[in-house]
């Protein structure tokens, strides 16, 4: 109980192709999470910035940005970079200013305007960087890697293009009612048969595209929430960023090769499920606690592969689930309500802040038309590039 | 700019990719580690470069279907003819090293656990100098 923050607000700018700055998104976010939360920007004790490297000097210093954009008001101020872990690393920050008293309230922002097509490393000749090496020398775009693992889940578990379809159907039937996402149109097993293959065997209607985007989420500590009138707040009750175990067995983002086992045995357990037991730990639940979860699904197969890793079925198991319905709304286990990045594209700083956005609305029986019954308990997952782990546990 | 990943010079048959290894807890990496060992029980020996082997078998692979983006090197006003991504499994080293499928060498040609080899390719042509890299080829397939 000690070990809990509250979650007052949440708030999202409509993610899309919208041609404007990431500081407009992340200020409407922040001001839509402000007002849900009740709280006056000035009450704002600390803000986390989650940082949009790609969009200059004042994306690497996104927690000022927003300060600046929404009004100087001296709050204490953190910027925090970690690829698709920013979210999850600004939600940690701000957990942690609460937790050791150093702020009561916390605004946690993360936005992005992101190009159209494969994201690319930064510019320059840098052969001391493996993610511009592994662009100039094999051309290895990110669904180049999700292509692997699908092709891999194939050999191993007779996964099948259809298997991944289903994922999409499903995410985006859930999107549809989500009036945040960009793509709001139902999506059928033959559309996405139909569609072009990027990295065999998966299509582009496997492959999540790019948005822009923004979420942002007001955290305090359980005493103010009391004295603010929220007795039954949502509340944070687990965040992991552990990093992997050496030796990393599984070819992962940037890297051009494993680590190599020759030397120390990997541990049974996959760094990404490493990811979501540290947070089950930390929260004292597991996986039969879960009301739904929402997971990073860069591409549709790799959706099947954290159903695993967040331990909703063994090892190969992913599929059945989907076949089965269980991870649809109306499902045992529903994954991805919120639509998921089928629905909304990637915003690569925002996309796990959003993940507790959708959370906090499950929880608090505001989801709607895709709300899960009586949702009580929640887990996010997602990671970022270099090793950041990234789940949090929500419950009410 | 990839300096002493692979042999040069040699012919074919001798092509290896070149990585380290520490000579306190027999770590190996690729692409190479000449700094520090990375195996975090390790106290730390020296880095001794060595051949990693020839041959492995299909961990997964897949294709680029699209133009990459820069700074992978192509001429733009070239058609885009898709290559192979082939992720290998070598077991001496108990790594899987991902690189490009000789050309020609399409996902229809390939299956997980396949046995390829490591030979040299072409990474691109710049005015005078030929840029040369690691391709890998199903066993039994001439380049
Ligand atoms: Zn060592």
């Amino acid at each position: 109980m000690t070990g809990e923050v509250a979650v007052l607000g949440a708030g999202m700018h409509p993610w899309g192709k919208w041609g404007r700055s990431f500081v407009e998104y992340g200020t409407a976010a922040a001001r839509a999470a402000l007002t849900d939360a009740g709280i006056d920007w000035q009450q704002v004790r600390s803000v986390v910035g989650a940082d949009t490297m790609r969009c200059g000097y004042p994306g690497y210093v996104a927690g000022a940005t927003f300060a600046q954009a929404l009004g100087w008001q001296g709050a204490r101020v953190t910027s925090v970079y970690a690829a698709c872990a920013s979210g999850a690393q600004a939600i940690n920050t701000a957990r942690s200013q609460i937790l050791a008293g150093m702020a009561d309230v916390v605004l946690v922002v993360g936005a992005d305007a992101a190009p159209k097509g494969f994201f690319a490393p930064a510019g320059g000749e840098r052969p001391d960087d493996p993610d511009w090496l592994r662009f100039r020398v094999l051309g290895a775009t990110n669904p180049a890697y999700f292509g692997l693992y699908a092709r891999r889940r194939m050999a191993l578990y007779g996964d099948t293009p259809e298997d991944f379809a289903l994922v999409k159907v499903k995410n985006a039937a859930a999107g549809a009612l989500n009036p945040n996402a960009r793509y709001r149109k139902a999506v059928s097993a033959e559309d996405v048969a139909a569609s072009a293959v990027v990295a065999d065997p998966l299509r582009l209607l496997d492959i999540c595209a790019t948005s822009d985007g923004a979420a942002a989420l007001v955290l305090t500590s359980m005493d103010f929430a009391r004295r603010h009138g929220a007795g039954d707040p949502v509340r944070i009750r687990a965040v992991s960023t552990v990093t992997p175990t050496y030796p990393k067995a599984v070819l992962d983002l940037p890297d051009i090769a494993t680590d190599s086992a020759a030397a120390v045995d990997p541990l049974p357990r996959p760094f990404r499920a490493s990811i979501a037991l540290a947070a089950y730990e930390e929260a004292g639940i597991g996986p039969e606690d879960l009301s739904l979860a929402e997971v990073y699904d860069l591409s549709t197969a790799l959706e099947l592969e954290w159903y695993e890793d967040i331990g909703l079925c063994g090892a190969g198991e992913g599929a059945k689930l989907v076949r089965e319905g269980a991870t649809a709304l109306g499902g045992r286990i529903p994954v991805n309500v919120s639509g998921g990045l089928a629905s909304f594209g990637e915003a690569v700083p925002a996309q796990a802040i959003a993940q507790v956005c959708e959370l906090t609305w499950q929880l608090r029986g505001t989801a709607g038309r895709r709300q899960v019954p009586g949702a009580r308990t929640g887990i996010t997952a997602n990671q970022g590039l270099f090793g950041h782990g990234s789940a949090v546990v929500a419950v009410r | 700019m990839v300096a002493g990943w692979f042999t040069q010079d040699s012919g074919e048959e001798d092509f290896r990719l070149l990585g380290t290894r520490c000579t306190a807890c027999s770590a190996v990496f690729f692409p190479r580690e000449d700094s520090f060992c990375r195996n975090p029980a390790c106290t730390g020996g020296e880095l001794a470069e060595v051949p990693l082997s020839k041959r492995g078998r299909v961990w997964s692979y897949t294709d680029g279907r699209y133009r990459p983006p820069a700074p992978y090197v192509c001429d733009p006003d070239a058609q885009w003819e898709p290559y192979t991504l082939v992720a290998v499994e070598l077991e001496a080293e108990r790594m899987v090293v991902l690189g490009q499928g000789v050309p020609g060498v399409r996902v229809s040609d390939l299956a997980v656990g396949m046995e390829v080899e490591v030979v040299p390719g072409v990474l691109n042509e710049d005015g005078d100098t030929v840029w040369t890299t690691w391709h890998w080829r199903p066993l039994g397939v001439a380049s």
